[in-house]
C-alpha cells in the first residue's frame, strides 16, 4: 500500500475500508476458478477418485506396455517355448511347476501369451475411446453451437438430421455402417463416432442457447465481436462443463460398442490385440478354456468402468445443483 | 391431450422419412457397384445386368427410391441375396425370437431395476446403498457378450446335473416343436398377407404354447430365455436402478415429502403415495430410451445364444454381404424403435399433464 496514504488522516469509515481491503482473508482465500472448485470436489468423492485411480492404471499399463508385457503381443511361441495351444494360466508362484513356462493368464488358440495381449489391447482401447469420443465432441459441439447460435432454419435442418440419427439404435447404426464401409478398426471408429455425434450436438445446443442470452456476450456483441469469435472465445468455454461429463461416459460408451462391434467381427481384425476380437475369436472354447474368455472381458469391464466412474465423479463435481 | 399426441405423431413423421432415406443410401454408399460387392469379383456382366434389373438398380436414384418406400410401405422389404427369399419371410419367422428376447430383458430390467433403486435411495448413504450402486455401475460396464458367454458357462457347465441347470444355447430343445395355436384351434389362417400376419404371431414361442397350453413348450422356452435376457437387461437395468435411485433422493428432499412427513404419514406412505409418482417420471423416459439399447444389443445376445433372431441374422447377413437383409431388418427395428418411444412419449403425457402444453 502507498506509504503517502497512510500518513493521512483517515475518516471511521474509509479506515474500515482499507482494513478490509488489507485483509485479504476476508474475502475469499483464494478466487479459484469454477475449475479450481470443481476439482476439489471431484476429489473429495470417492467414486471419482476410484475412477481416476482405475483409469490412470490402465494409461500407465498402455504407455510402458513393452516393459510389462514378456512377450510381444502377436509372438507365435510354436518352437520357441515348449508349450501347446490353450494351455491354461501358469504362475510359478501359485504352485505351477517350475520346468512349465510361465504365462499367467495362459496362451490362446494361435500359442500367443494372453497376458502380453491384454496389456497391449489397452493401447487398442484406451486410443480408440479417446479418439472416437474426441471426434463425435468436435463435430457433434460445432454443428450443436451453429444450430444454437444461428437458430432458425439452419437450427431445424441440423437438429432434425440429428433427430433421424438418434432414431436409430445406436448399436445397430453403427452395425450397418461398418457393414456397409467394409469392417476395420477405422471404420468402427467412424461408425462409433457418427452415432454420438447428436448427442453432443444437443447438449451444445441447450447450452450455447441459454449463455447466447446472457449479458456478457451482448457486451462482446456491442464491442463489435464477430460471430465466430463470440462462439469461440465467449460461449464456447462456458458450454464446455456438461460436455466435459458427457464426453467421459461416452468413452466408456465407445469402448463398450468398439469392443461389440469387434465381437461380431466388424472392428478390430485379427491379429491385432483387441480385446473384442480377442474374445470373439475364444469364443467356442468358453465350455473348454474359459480363461480365454474370461481376461479379455474383464479387461474391457475394467475400462468401461473406470470412465464411467470417473464421468460420474465429474457430473457430481461440475454440476452444483446436483449437490446434496 | 388430443392435440398432444396428433403433435407427437406429426413429429414422428419427419423421422421415419429420414430412417427410410438413411437406410436407402447405405446400400448405396458400398464402395464399388453394389453388384461385385453383393454378387462376388467375379460376378459376369449379364449377371450384373440381371442383378441390377432385379433390384431396379437401373433406373435413376429417385425413382429407386420411391420404388423402395413404395415397397416397404406394402410390406415388401425386397429379396435376401443369399437365401433367395422374400425379406418379409424371413422377418415373419426371425422376428418373434427377437421380440420376446426385448421383452424379457425389458420385463427384468424394469422389475429388478425400479424395485433396487428404490431401496437404495430409501437405505441412502448406508451399506445397501453402496452395495447396489457398486453393483449397478458395475453392470453398466459389462459387455453384454461378455455376461452371456460367462452365464452360460456358469448355468451349463458349473451348475450342470443340478436343478439350476440352463441351457446355454438355442430357442427350444432339440426334437420340440411347438404347434401353431390356428392349427390347435382348427382355424383357417386365410392367405397371403394374413396367414403371413398368423403365423408371424404364432412364432412367438412362448406367447404360442401358453395360449395353446403347451406347458412343456412352453417350460422349455422360457428356461432358454432366461440365460439371454439376463445378459441382455443387465445394462438397461443397471441404469434404471441408477436413475430411479437418484430421481426419487431428488424427489425425497422437496418439501412437500416434508409435509407429509410432517403430518405423520408412515414413511411406506411418503414414499409410496407421495413420492414415487414424481421420482417414477424420469425413469419412463429412460426406459424408452433403454429399448434402443435393448434392441441393439440383441445382435450380440443373439449371437452368442445361438437364437435364431433378427440380430443373429444381421450379423450372418454382414459375413454374408448380404444388404438387403441388413438394410431390410435396420429399418424394420429402427422403425419399431421410433414408435415404441412414441408410445412412451404418448403415456408421458398421460402421467404428467405438464408436458402436454409445452
Amino acid at each position: 500500500m502507498d506509504s503517502e496514504k497512510n500518513n493521512k488522516p483517515l475518516s471511521p469509515k474509509a479506515a474500515l475500508i482499507e482494513q478490509l481491503a488489507s485483509n485479504e482473508d476476508l474475502y475469499l482465500e483464494n478466487p479459484a476458478s469454477v475449475w479450481r472448485i470443481a476439482m476439489r470436489r471431484f476429489f473429495r468423492r470417492k467414486i471419482g477418485v476410484a475412477g481416476t485411480v482405475i483409469i490412470g492404471f490402465l494409461l500407465l499399463v498402455a504407455i510402458f506396455a513393452p516393459y510389462i508385457a514378456p512377450y510381444e503381443p502377436n509372438q507365435v511361441l510354436i518352437g520357441i517355448e515348449d508349450i501347446r495351444k490353450r494351455t491354461p494360466p501358469c504362475i510359478h508362484i501359485l504352485d505351477c511347476p517350475a520346468d512349465q513356462p510361465q504365462h499367467i493368464m495362459g496362451v490362446d488358440g494361435n500359442v500367443r501369451d494372453v497376458f502380453s495381449r491384454i496389456i497391449y489391447g489397452s493401447r487398442v482401447s484406451l486410443s480408440l475411446g479417446l479418439s472416437t469420443v474426441t471426434l463425435a465432441i468436435v463435430v457433434g459441439s460445432a454443428l450443436g453451437a451453429i444450430a444454437g447460435y444461428r437458430g432458425g432454419f439452419v437450427d431445424n435442418l441440423i437438429m432434425r438430421i440429428m433427430d433421424v440419427i438418434l432414431g436409430f439404435p445406436a448399436f445397430l447404426l453403427a452395425i450397418a455402417i461398418v457393414a456397409v464401409l467394409g469392417p476395420g478398426l477405422k471404420n468402427a471408429l467412424l461408425a462409433i463416432a457418427i452415432v454420438a455425434i447428436p448427442s453432443y450436438a444437443r447438449v451444445t445446443r441447450a447450452s450455447v442457447l441459454s449463455i447466447k442470452e446472457i449479458d456478457f456476450v451482448a457486451a462482446s456483441k456491442a464491442l463489435g465481436a464477430s460471430s465466430t469469435r463470440l462462439l469461440l472465445t465467449r460461449i464456447m468455454p462456458n458450454a464446455l462443463t456438461p460436455l466435459v461429463v458427457l464426453g467421459t461416459l461416452g468413452i466408456a460408451g465407445a469402448i463398450l460398442e468398439a469392443a461389440g462391434l469387434s465381437f461380431l467381427g466388424l472392428g478390430a481384425q485379427p491379429p491385432l490385440a483387441e480385446w473384442g476380437s480377442m474374445l470373439a475369436s475364444e469364443r467356442n472354447q468358453i465350455f473348454s478354456s474359459p480363461y480365454l474368455v474370461i481376461f479379455p472381458g474383464f479387461a474391457i469391464m475394467l475400462t468401461v468402468l473406470g470412465f464411467n466412474l470417473m464421468g460420474d465423479g465429474l457430473r457430481d463435481a461440475l454440476d452444483p445443483s446436483l449437490n446434496e | 391431450m388430443l392435440s398432444y399426441i396428433v403433435r407427437r405423431i406429426l413429429l414422428t413423421i419427419p423421422v421415419l422419412l429420414g430412417i427410410l432415406l438413411v437406410t436407402f443410401l447405405l446400400v448405396r454408399a458400398i464402395p464399388g457397384d453394389p453388384c461385385h460387392s453383393m454378387l462376388g469379383e467375379k460376378a459376369s456382366e449379364e449377371a450384373c445386368a440381371r442383378f441390377d434389373a432385379n433390384n431396379g438398380l437401373d433406373k435413376s436414384v429417385p425413382v429407386q427410391l420411391g420404388i423402395y418406400i413404395n415397397g416397404i410401405a406394402h410390406g415388401d422389404f425386397g429379396e435376401s441375396i443369399r437365401f433367395s427369399r422374400p425379406i418379409t419371410q424371413i422377418l415373419v419367422e426371425r422376428l418373434p425370437m427377437t421380440i420376446e428376447l426385448s421383452l424379457a430383458g425389458l420385463f427384468i430390467a424394469v422389475s429388478v431395476g425400479i424395485p433396487l433403486g428404490i431401496l437404495a435411495a430409501r437405505k441412502h448413504n448406508t451399506g445397501t446403498d453402496i452395495a447396489t450402486m457398486t453393483l449397478a455401475n458395475i453392470g453398466v460396464s459389462m459387455p453384454v457378450f461378455w455376461l452371456g458367454l460367462l452365464l452360460a458357462y456358469f448355468f451349463a457347465l458349473v451348475l450342470k446335473d443340478t436343478p439350476f441347470q440352463l441351457p446355454p444355447s438355442g430357442r427350444l430343445s432339440a426334437g420340440l416343436s411347438s404347434v401353431p395355436f390356428y392349427e390347435v384351434w382348427g382355424w383357417d389362417p386365410g392367405e397371403g398377407g394374413k396367414a403371413k400376419f398368423w403365423e408371424f404371431i404364432s412364432n412367438h414361442e412362448i406367447f404360442n404354447s401358453i395360449v395353446t397350453a403347451q406347458w412343456v413348450i412352453a417350460k422349455d422356452a422360457i428356461k432358454h430365455l432366461i440365460l439371454p435376457a439376463v445378459a441382455l437387461a443387465t445394462i438397461p437395468m443397471s441404469i434404471i436402478t441408477r436413475m430411479t435411485r437418484s430421481s426419487l433422493l431428488e424427489v425425497l428432499s422437496r418439501d412437500y415429502v416434508r409435509t407429509a412427513r410432517a403430518k405423520g404419514a408412515s414413511e411406506k406412505r411418503v414414499v409410496g403415495k407421495h413420492a414415487l409418482r414424481n421420482a417414477l417420471l424420469p425413469v419412463v423416459t429412460i426406459v424408452g430410451l433403454q429399448l434402443g439399447a435393448l434392441l441393439g444389443g440383441a445382435v450380440l445376445t443373439e449371437t452368442v445364444f445361438s437364437l435364431a433372431g433378427v440380430g443373429r441374422m444381421v450379423f450372418e447377413a454382414i459375413t454374408a454381404r448380404d444388404y438387403p437383409i441388413i438394410q431390410g431388418f435396420t429399418v424394420v427395428i429402427a422403425m419399431g424403435y421410433v414408435l415404441m418411444n412414441l408410445l412412451v412419449d404418448i403415456s408421458y403425457g398421460f402421467l404428467d399433464p405438464r408436458i402436454r402444453l409445452e
